[in-house]
């Protein structure tokens, strides 16, 4: 009894959710290793808020993509809602609540929340549409959204908002923000891989492969869609806050339609449905970018060419065989078929 | 009164654009189901053509616009023989990535090319303004008007009359039972490339006689206009798209001349989230039934 309990927690302990958090965290502990100790670059200095932003937006479009099936052109939007609303609500509360530690879980979840409310009006006209034209309002709410903040006094308007007056001075340095990024990463994972395992999961995944049948069983579409839309939002919303403490200005119009395609990207790019893929995704293509750096003028170029042979490499028969002959996976089935024989041969 | 029909104008000037590139994406998304993301910087590249032969070459406009479509058509086949060609089977999703890809490709060769700095567009049409009553009506949106009808109008019998537009309403409603009737799909796709992208080219000279200007990701906002047309008007319907992207035109002018210049954007994609919440399809989309 008690070695199958301890078989079980080492199956847990080994199981492929569990490698991705270790893996999330194997970084990150490199990471601070290299950033604590005076060993890091100034660019990856300054690329670690940003890329772990887009792990939290990447991991949870993943969850509207990949899941539920419906494509979401808007997610820039989300973010940028939970940064305006998070990142003012940091900046009133400076002086009554001057610790980081304390202001910037509150504010990421007042950012979350006020998000979340939104991705709650955009995914009503989810409940009534599919396929391009839901991808077609995402869009349009998104670019709305962006329009209204630019035209909101309270954000600044078209300049932004600037984060280091005297006053309401809300900036932080990577160095400071790291541990709130490495926290924000884990529990967005974590979430979305719980999610997935759940009969929530199943439920929204059911819906994806077959909305009549997953209706006909029982499952309460309405329900579902909304809260996809709801948690994907909340998410962005708590991204864009940390996001927000790193800049010492923010336009609002940087967060466009642009900016969404830049996540579905790595969404597509990573794996639909795979928090694994998203994660290594984002890094890579945000990280692409930054390590052409020295090639300046063709570095975007470069990068276009990448993700346009990728997707067709990715589609291409012979390529998925080569892939599935030399993946790791299949090399060490092989090593257990050989053993297999072997067995047999003696026998 | 007069900024009524002073706005009225601008708008449908401003339709007329929009529903000439919303054309080449919805006949697109008809045929062969995709959304080509890159149909935007078609129009750039073609304003582009326009100022290499006219401002740099000395070429007289007819000329140049002759050899700017053809340029175009050409780009527009080979953008989907080497990018989507391969595609035709894998999601719908893929092909999403990769026209996203070859939108930013398109817009960091201009780059190259041209720098990032706006270049001028050149005066090709010289037509005085007429005058109707208090109102009054330049010269290019003249031509503008009269150009994209006459357009719309040869489309329609194209499609309706010619066996290509047969072939290509045959394979937008059913490709395999269209190939079984012996219509090469391969090449009715490509006739529609070359259309659309042709269609994008004049689009260009238009927004570039109106806007004047012409930088690598001009495209970008029209396109997404475009596109919002064309869902507006009901995404596969060539009707739709006529009156999606004059719709759009209008509504976008007299927001912008009624009631805020900053806000036109929000209220005309909030009059589409409208729209299509009453009707799901577009105005002009075919209602699909569901089979369980």
């Amino acid at each position: 009894m008690a070695k199958k309990n301890f078989n079980n927690a080492l199956k847990k302990a080994f199981s492929k959710d569990a490698l991705t958090i270790y893996l999330v965290v194997a970084i990150y502990a490199v990471i601070s290793i290299m950033l604590y100790g005076d060993l890091a670059s100034r660019q990856l200095t300054n690329m670690l808020i940003s890329v772990s932003c887009y792990i939290v937006l990447a991991v949870s479009l993943n969850l509207v993509v990949g899941l539920l099936g419906e494509l979401s052109l808007g997610h820039a939007g989300f973010m940028s809602v939970g940064l305006f609303s998070g990142c003012l609500f940091s900046m009133w509360t400076v002086d009554l609540i001057p610790m980081l530690y304390i202001r910037l879980p509150l504010a990421m979840i007042f950012g979350g929340l006020f998000a979340a409310i939104v991705g709650f009006v955009v995914g009503l006209p989810a409940l009534r549409l599919k396929g391009d034209y839901l991808a077609i309002v995402t869009l349009a709410c998104g670019e709305i959204i962006k329009n209204i903040i630019t035209n909101l006094e309270i954000t600044g308007g078209a300049l932004g908002l600037t984060t280091t007056n005297s006053g309401s001075y809300i900036y932080s340095k990577p160095k400071v923000l790291l541990p709130y990024a490495i926290v924000l990463v884990l529990i967005t994972v974590v979430v979305m891989m719980n999610i997935k395992k759940s009969r929530h999961g199943r439920a929204i995944m059911a819906i994806r492969d077959n909305r009549i049948a997953a209706e006909a069983t029982g499952v309460n579409v309405t329900y579902y869609k909304l809260i996809v839309f709801v948690l994907a939002a909340f998410f962005a919303g708590a991204a864009g806050v940390l996001y927000g403490h790193s800049f010492a200005n923010i336009k609002p119009a940087v967060f466009n339609y642009n900016m969404s395609i830049e996540i579905l990207v790595i969404v597509v790019l990573g794996g639909m449905g795979s928090i694994n893929g998203s994660i290594i995704a984002a890094i890579a293509l945000k990280a692409l970018p930054e390590m052409l750096r020295g090639l300046d003028k063709y570095r975007m170029l470069i990068y276009s060419i990448v993700l346009i042979v990728v997707m067709l490499l990715n589609s291409n028969q012979k390529f998925i065989e080569f892939k599935s002959k030399f993946s790791f996976k299949s090399l060490l089935k092989m090593k257990k078929k050989s053993k297999k024989e072997e067995i047999s041969n003696e026998q | 009164m007069s900024l009524f029909f002073q706005t009225l104008i601008s708008g449908l000037n401003l339709g007329s654009i929009y529903a000439l590139i919303a054309l080449g994406y919805t006949m697109v998304y008809g045929i062969a189901k995709m959304l080509n993301f890159a149909h935007g910087d078609v129009i750039m590249i073609g304003a582009y053509s326009v100022i290499v032969t006219v401002s740099s070459l000395g070429l007289p406009p007819v000329i140049a616009i002759l050899i700017g479509i053809a340029f175009c058509a050409l780009l527009g086949v080979s953008i989907e023989f080497l990018a989507y060609k391969p595609l035709r089977k894998a999601s719908s999703l893929a092909v999403l990535i990769t026209a996203i890809g070859v939108s930013y490709f398109l817009q960091n060769i201009a780059q190259l090319i041209f720098g990032t700095q706006q270049l001028a567009f050149p005066k090709i049409i010289n037509l005085d303004a007429i005058k109707i009553g208090s109102v009054q009506i330049d010269g290019i949106t003249l031509v503008t008007l009269c150009v994209t009808a006459v357009i719309m109008v040869l489309l329609t019998l194209f499609i309706n009359f010619t066996k290509i537009g047969k072939a290509m309403r045959a394979v937008s409603e059913d490709k395999e039972a269209a190939e079984l009737m012996g219509i090469s799909t391969n090449r009715t796709i490509s006739v529609t490339f070359a259309i659309g992208s042709a269609l994008a080219m004049i689009a260009s000279l238009f927004y570039g006689a109106t806007y004047t200007y012409i930088k690598p990701t001009t495209g970008s906002m029209p396109g997404i206009k475009a596109f919002t047309a064309a869902v507006f008007g009901g995404i596969g319907s060539i009707p739709g798209a006529m009156l999606g992207g004059i719709m759009l035109g209008i509504i976008e002018q007299y927001s912008k001349a009624y009631i805020s210049t900053t806000m036109s954007d929000a209220i005309v994609f909030g009059v589409l989230i409208l729209v299509l919440l009453v009707k799901p399809t577009g105005l002009l989309g075919k209602k699909i039934s569901e089979k369980v």
